[in-house]
Formats: structure tokens, sequence, C-alpha cells
């Protein structure tokens, strides 16, 4: 008898091993900033003095149209119900239809978003194969010729408007020196030659072996790319540098350099090392802001991305356009935030 | 036998009010024996010893009529010469365990780092060289602390990876720039005889760093006083009851002694003539 009761004695509840544990947090915790982000959506779409039943029916619809459309939309429920509807459309990919042009608004974001990926991909490489080394030596020959270059490049990057080295660049490498192509995605020859796959028309002319198009796709994207890229370049190597000062002073470079190492290998092998984790976030932060905050390039080049189509959408008053763009540019910028977390976890044993 | 000799060493930094001289024309020898260099804080105690590596960066200036070590004149090397002088002939173990670690790289590839940059090897002999040496440090489980980071071990444990990683190229010299001040009285004692331990055992010359008369005092065989970049004394460690200098004896008389208990320690007096005398010569 004593041993069954034993045997039904309540054990202590085994603990969740850690990486479980962590697994469940980060999941629990992009779930409730996802839950913030539609909620945020959902009362905009509410609050805004636009009714969505007159922008469907149209100025003039008779009392009855404007009763169906009204229940139709939901919106003679709880408002609570309403955004549990909103929550459930959302997930299946359903943002509404578009106002302006009468198409479901997921439909233009799986066309328009690939542009700005591509745009905003390329100029974060950039930023990252020059700025990475231009702040590694810049804080390593501290006070050198190349330190105040880098400071001079940054300052630039930070102080003039956008706008204005768009046009500046348009003018100068497409309108008189003629090295680029000019706004837009392709010159009007290479149109519709290559299938969409990526929506991405470097990599789909890339599969297709389409070298004549990929080349004229990056002669337009170039010009671009590198106004982006140069933004990304100013912020990236400026926080590379100030990140391998404070590393470069660390005593366990003393120790490398007592070990006998040489310099290359003390920056890169020991005090760059220590740099990575900070670097990523960086990284992640200056491509979200570029996948969301090109909106200025987009429009100087007549870039048909997610930046115009938002902008296009809030002047002509198209919210379920407008919402939409924003809940995914909100999921992009949560999806970099995972993205530089579990990177954390892999390069500083510390997180562990 | 002379291991290194050191004629006439100054370390210069310029600053906005003109050059700060951090040590003044130090001259000294150091054969198969442990040499304390004491002196208060600031003395330039570490620059002495970051000088001989000519780990002292620009706008930093070492200048010294020679820096021989067995015979040859360190200050005129390249910089690729004196990297293979560095870890290879002298070596230094630092402060503090907690910052002269990497703290992102495993204590096994830092140890095995140090032996590949001198010797052509596998990585297969490294290791096992590495593990032999973190044993010869008294670390049981070497398995482990090689897989292991920094921030996992105790300070003790991380200075005696710190011995192991900077004796394990064979270096004929070894600076110990204040090895255990950082450390837990309890442990201390337990490293610096791990230390003395394999610095008798390989025939090496110590250069041991410290503002703690006493513990030199226990530890070396012969001390430098320094004081303002200058040494003011030099004597042998078991004389240091005898030493001259007032600053020598004024450090002396500002330590609590058991034999001797005080209500109140002395404050140590300056002469502002100290700094201003000319550094003691070699005594050999
Ligand atoms: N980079 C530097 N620039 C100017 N002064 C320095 C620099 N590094 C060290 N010093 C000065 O050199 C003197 C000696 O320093 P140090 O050798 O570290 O003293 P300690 O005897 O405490 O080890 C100190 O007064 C310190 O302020
Ligand atoms: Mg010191």
């Amino acid at each position: 008898m004593a041993l069954s009761e034993n045997q039904t004695e309540r054990r202590p509840r085994a603990p969740l091993a850690p990486w479980l544990k962590s697994i469940l947090v980060t999941l629990s915790s992009i779930a409730v900033t996802m839950l913030g982000l539609l909620l945020i959506t959902f009362i905009i779409g509410r609050v805004m003095p636009i009714d969505p039943v007159l922008s469907i029916a149209g100025e003039r619809a008779s009392k009855e149209v404007y009763e169906q459309v009204y229940y139709e939309l939901g919106l003679d429920k709880p408002v609570i119900v309403q955004f549990f509807y909103y929550l459930s459309d959302v997930v299946r990919g359903d943002f509404g239809m578009s106002l302006l042009n009468a198409r479901p608004v997921s439909e233009d974001i799986r066309r328009v978003f690939p542009a700005t990926l591509e745009l905003a991909t390329l100029g974060v490489i950039m930023g990252i194969v020059l700025g990475v080394p231009l702040g590694v030596v810049a804080a390593v020959r501290r006070g050198s010729w190349i330190d105040q270059l880098a400071r001079v490049v940054a300052l630039v990057g930070y102080s003039m408007p956008i706008f204005w080295l768009g046009l500046m660049g348009l003018l100068v490498f497409y309108g008189i020196l003629g090295w680029v192509g000019g706004p837009g995605r392709l010159g009007i020859f290479f149109e519709d030659i290559v299938p969409t796959r990526t929506g991405m028309i470097l990599l789909d002319s890339a599969l297709a072996g389409e070298w004549a198009v990929f080349r004229d796709a990056f002669s337009h994207i170039v010009l671009p790319a590198s106004l982006l890229g140069y933004y990304s370049l100013a912020y990236i190597s400026r926080m590379t540098r100030s990140f391998m000062l404070e590393q470069m002073s660390a005593e366990y470079v003393t120790t490398a350099r007592v070990k006998g190492m040489s310099e290359r290998a003390v920056i890169w092998g020991h005090a760059f090392r220590n740099i990575r984790v900070q670097l990523i976030t960086v990284i992640a932060l200056s491509y979200a802001n570029l996948l969301e905050g090109s909106v200025l390039t987009e429009i100087i080049f007549s870039w048909p991305g997610i930046g115009s189509y938002i902008t296009t959408a809030l002047l002509s008053a198209d919210m379920n356009a407008v919402l939409g763009g924003t809940v995914v540019v909100g999921l992009i910028f949560i999806c970099l935030n995972i993205f530089s977390d579990l990177l954390y976890r892999v390069f500083d044993p510390r997180a562990k | 036998m002379t291991l290194l000799d050191v004629q006439n060493l100054w370390v210069k930094f310029p600053t906005r009010q003109g050059i700060f001289d951090a040590v003044r024309g130090v001259s000294f020898t150091l054969g198969k024996e442990r040499l304390g260099i004491v002196g208060e804080s600031g003395s330039g105690k570490s620059m002495t010893g970051r000088a001989i590596l000519r780990l002292i960066r620009p706008p930093g200036i070492v200048e010294a009529d020679y820096i021989r070590l067995e015979g040859t004149n360190l200050l005129d090397l390249t910089e690729k010469q004196m990297r293979a002088v560095r870890g290879q002939r002298i070596s230094m173990v630092m402060q503090d365990p907690k910052f002269s670690l990497n703290p992102v790289m495993r204590i096994g590839d830092q140890i095995m780092e140090a032996y590949l940059l001198h010797n052509r090897a596998g990585r297969a002999d490294a290791r096992k060289k590495s593990l032999e040496m973190l044993e010869a440090v008294s670390i049981r489980d070497a398995e482990r602390v090689m897989r292991a980071y920094p921030h996992e071990m105790s300070g003790g444990m991380g200075q005696r990876i710190m011995i192991a990683m900077m004796l394990i190229p064979d270096p004929k010299i070894l600076i110990a720039d204040e090895p255990t001040s950082a450390l837990d009285v309890s442990v201390q004692r337990q490293v610096l005889d791990i230390m003395d331990a394999l610095v008798k055992e390989r025939g090496m010359g110590l250069i041991f760093i410290s503002h703690d008369l006493n513990l030199v005092a226990e530890f070396c065989d012969r001390v430098l006083i320094m004081y303002a970049g200058r040494i003011v004394e030099v004597c042998d460690a078991d004389r240091l009851h005898d030493a001259k200098h007032p600053y020598t004896r004024g450090l002396l008389n500002s330590l609590p002694r058991l034999d001797h208990p005080r209500d109140r320690l002395e404050v140590l007096q300056r002469d502002p003539a100290w700094s201003d005398a000319p550094s003691v010569g070699t005594q050999e």
C-alpha cells in the first residue's frame, strides 16, 4: 500500500529545457507584438474620418445600398467582434480590397513588395561591404586621412537630403553621362520578357538566363540602390568605428599582441569577433529602415515599391491599402528583430 | 647569466601640456631570477613592462640606449621580428583575467592559438599541448575548460588559464603585471605558487610587478623600487628592511606588520627631490 502511495505522490513538475523555454518566450513575444501592431492598425482604421461604407458604395448611395454594405462589412457587430473578424482576415492574408483599383490589397503588395526588397537588399549589401571595412579601418587608424574621409562621408550622408542627392544623381549619371538607366525598374523594350517568379527582376532574369534583361535591370537599380547604400554606409561605418574603438582598447587585444599576433589578426581575429553582435543589430536596423523608409527614393526613381504604394494610397485615402502596407512593414521589422536576436544567441556565448 | 639588459629606458607621452615622461631613464638587468618592481600606482611599472615588449602604442614613444634580450637589441628589430619575440621569448600576464581573455572565444581556442603562432604543428598536437599545459597549472577537468568560455571561469581559474596560455610557447621571460591584484585573497597564494613553480622549473626570468611590498619581499629575489618613473632603490628582497631610501622606508612603514603592531600607520611623506634624482643604476 505504502508503495503505491509513494508512486502516486505528486512529483515536482519537470522544468522546461532552457532552449525550449527561450523559444517559447520568443514566440509569445512575437505573438504579442503582432497583436499590438494589428490592434493599432485596426484602431487607426476605425478612427479615421473616412466612412468605409461610403468609400465602397459611393457618395450618393441609396439608404438600402448603404445598409447592405454596412452589414456586409460587419459594422453592426460589437467592436471586439469586428477586431476578431479583422484578425482572421489578416491571418489569412486578406487585407480587403483596394478602393483605388478594386483589387485585393494582398495582390498589390505581392507585386510591389519584391521591388522594394530588391532595392533595399542591394542597398544594404553595399552599405555592409563598404561600411564595415571603412569603419574598422577608421577606428584602427584613428585620426588618419581614412578616418577623416569616413567622417566626411558619414556627415554628408547624415545631412544631405535624400531627394536632392537622388535628383543630382539622376541629372549627372543619367542625364549628362548616360551611364545608368533612368527612372523605373526596366527600359520599355525589356518589359514582360522574363516570367515573374520572385518578383525581383535581377533574380528572375538571372534565373531565366536573360542576361540582356539583367543588364538593363541592373543599370536601372544601381543608382537608387547606391543612394540607399550610401545612407546605410554612413550609419554602418559610424557605428562600426565606435564599436571597434571600444574593443581595440580592451585588455584582451593587448593579450593577443603579447602572444605575437599580427595586427591584422588582432583586429579581425579578436576585436572584430567581439563587435559582431552589435553589428548585426545595426545592420538589421539599417535594413529595416531601407525597407520601409525608402519612400522618397522610390518616388524620385519611379520605383514601384511598397513605399510609393503606401504613399499613393495615403494620398487617395485608400485605407485598406495603407493599413495592409503598414502591417507588412511592421511584420518585416518584427522578423528582422527576431533574426538579429537569434544571431545574438549564436555569436555571444554570454547570452546563453 | 643575463637574459635581459635594459639601459636608460624612457617612455614618453605627448600631451597638451607638453611631453609627459611616464618612465624616466630606467636601467636594470634580469637573470634567471624573480625580479620585483614595486611602486605606487602611476609610478611607471606597467609602462616599463610594456615598453620591453614594445607594446606602447603611438603617440607614446619608447627610447632607450638598448633593450637587450640575450644580446639582441629589441629596439633594432622590425615589427615582424618583434612578433616572434612576443609570446615566444617574452610573455606577459596581465592584471584581470576577466578582461584579458577574449570573451567570445573558447578558452581552448585561445590557448591553442598561442601555441600554433610559434610552432609548426597541427591542431591535434596543439590540443594535446594545451591540455598538458592546463594540467600544469592545476586545472583538473581540462577537457571541459577547453570548451568553456571565459565568463564561465572564476578569477583564480582565469588567471591560471592566462598563465598556461602565456607559457605554452615556452618563453624565457615572463612579465607578470599585478597578476593577483584582481583576485580573491583566498586564491592569490595558490596562483602565485603555481606561477613560481613553473618559472623555476623552466629556468625562466620573472619580472613581477606589484604595488604590494610585502608580497614582493616574500616572493622575489631582488626588488626595484620605482617612484615617478625612476628607480629610486634596488635591493635584495631579504634585505628590504635595511633599505635606505626614504621612499622605500616610507612604503615599509606604511605597511601594517604583525610583528610590530602599531596604533596608526605612517602617512607616506614625499620629497620633490626624489623625482629629480637620477635613476639608480644596475646592481649586479
Ligand atoms: N596613453 C597614455 N597617455 C598619457 N599618459 C599615460 C598613458 N598611459 C599611461 N600614462 C601615464 O603613465 C604613468 C605610468 O603609468 P603605469 O606604468 O600604468 O603606472 P603603474 O605603475 O600604476 O603601472 C601614469 O601616470 C599614467 O597616467
Ligand atoms: Mg599598472
